[in-house]
């Protein structure tokens, strides 16, 4: 792990993995403001005082991961990108579907988005590249493929990736307690619903 | 007690002081672009210094008082008028029963601050009453029509009036060099300090768009998603930066140069598209 400067509020953590990154967010999370990157956690606070506290810190025990509640995500597979994203695997369909489906996702960080989350973790004849120009509209509830990650929006946005069907799950909601339905270390199975 | 809006003006936001630690939940800060512009409108009126208050982006609201209210203008300066008559920039003014607050464009400076005795009490969303305009969090912009409620009016302390906002044909920001200096070719970290940017028209809450040198990456490879912040120079594919604002994504997908030391993101705020930035470094660890 690498310190970086980040301005004078803030310290960037920079990993070797996803799974480094997540370590050092749930050791540190709570004691102080951080934010989960792909390969990083950014920490808010005087730099010298973060450098005090990180010297002071061991990253969470692996083990201790992905002990998460578990969740099902009921999907209908008919997105606009289905075509693409079977094209780009080498698959049918239906095996884009069965493979989502088949597979059991990690929800790895937020971001992007109020709700949005990255889910990894699946099956690796899944990864394909975002969409060469991202869409100015992307329906709340789509289910979405990109690199080793997938996600469903939370609600309409913009967004470049790969999208393969949709739920009806209200994914955020600011008025309930916990307003997003995923967070970090939970695991997440998809249903294919007809 | 009520402010009606009259005309919403080109685009009028509630901000307040945001929400804070929420990033993990994919929630940006948000709160007021110019927070130091905030913080006196409401000082000056005696409320609490982060009480949610009007950001006018480039003028033309009309504000109609149902009941005597004090109100205070600060941020982006230009014609303040009640009833038609010139009123005080940075002081507490007060609006009688039927009054008509007018806030024309600004000749210095993009977003003014419209502070109100008692604050403005619309519904908090997540603990604020800031209008995320990406995350889609908040009040809707002011519209025609709208009733904004008004708080409990504070004993309004004798303060000092508030200098208005300094103008000047360039604005320098500074800033420390990183965490991603080391994805740019030999020379970019030099040419964003050289050179003269210019604010472009496509600059928002989320992010001040700079023109300019195109600064040329060393990798050409992806940039796996990470975390941003307010100030953050994040470079787009074409080469060219752009600032983020409050209401910057959480994680962004291109590498950030250097961040804006925090106090000087206020300025930024009142980058009006034309403008010219410099960027000065300060020494780091």
């Amino acid at each position: 792990m690498n310190l970086r400067p980040y301005g004078d509020t803030a310290l960037l953590l920079d990993c070797e993995s996803l799974e480094e990154a997540r370590q050092w967010f749930s050791s540190l999370h709570g004691d102080v403001e951080a934010v989960l990157g792909a390969r990083t956690v950014l920490l808010r606070g005087r730099p010298d005082d973060l450098r005090t506290l990180i010297s002071r810190t061991t990253p969470a025990d692996p083990s201790e991961e992905h002990l998460g509640a578990e969740i099902e995500i009921p999907v209908v597979y008919d997105g606009a990108d289905l075509d693409d994203v079977a094209r780009l695997t080498g698959l049918s369909t239906a095996e884009v579907a069965q493979a989502h489906a088949g597979s059991s996702w990690s929800v790895a960080f937020g971001g992007f988005a109020p709700g949005f989350c990255y889910l990894d973790g699946g099956d690796p004849r899944l990864h394909v590249p975002r969409r060469s120009s991202p869409r100015t509209r992307v329906p709340a509830g789509s289910v979405g493929l990109a690199g080793e990650f997938s996600g469903v929006y939370p609600r309409e946005s913009p967004g470049g990736w790969q999208l393969i069907g949709r739920t009806h799950l209200t994914m955020w909601d600011s008025g309930r307690s916990d307003p997003a339905l995923l967070t970090a270390g939970m695991t997440v199975r998809f249903v294919v619903e007809t | 007690m009520t402010l009606v809006v009259d005309l919403p003006g080109l685009l009028t936001l509630l901000q307040d002081q945001g929400r804070p630690g929420l990033g993990h939940l994919g929630v940006s800060r948000s709160g007021a672009f110019d927070r130091t512009a905030l913080r006196q409108a409401n000082l000056i009126l005696g409320n609490q210094p982060g009480a949610a208050a009007l950001e006018a982006l480039g003028g033309g609201l009309a504000l109609r008082a149902e009941a005597p209210v004090i109100v205070s203008v600060t941020g982006a300066v230009g014609a303040i008028t009640i009833d038609g008559a010139p009123a005080a920039y940075g002081r507490a003014v007060p609006l009688g029963r039927g009054q008509r607050l007018g806030i024309g464009s600004p000749n210095t400076g993009l977003r003014a601050y419209i502070g109100v005795s008692g604050g403005f009490q619309v519904p908090p969303e997540l603990g604020s009453r800031s209008t995320d305009t990406l995350a889609g969090l908040g009040p809707a912009p002011l519209a025609a029509g709208d009733r904004l409620d008004v708080g409990v009016r504070q004993p309004t302390p004798d303060l000092e009036d508030v200098p208005p906002l300094g103008r000047s044909a360039e604005l320098t920001l500074a800033v420390a060099i990183g965490p991603r200096d080391d994805w740019f070719a030999a020379g970019a970290v030099d040419l964003l300090l050289e050179s003269a940017w210019q604010v472009t028209p496509a600059s928002n809450r989320v992010g001040v768009r700079l023109a300019g040198p195109p600064l040329e990456r060393s990798r050409s490879e992806e940039l796996p998603s990470e975390p941003c912040m307010r100030g953050s120079i994040q470079v787009s594919a074409d080469g060219q930066p752009v600032v983020f604002g409050p209401d910057h994504p959480v994680t962004g997908g291109y590498p950030v140069i250097a961040v804006v030391l925090d106090r000087h993101t206020d300025r930024l705020a009142q980058a009006a598209p034309g403008q010219i930035l410099r960027f000065r470094r300060v020494p780091q660890r």
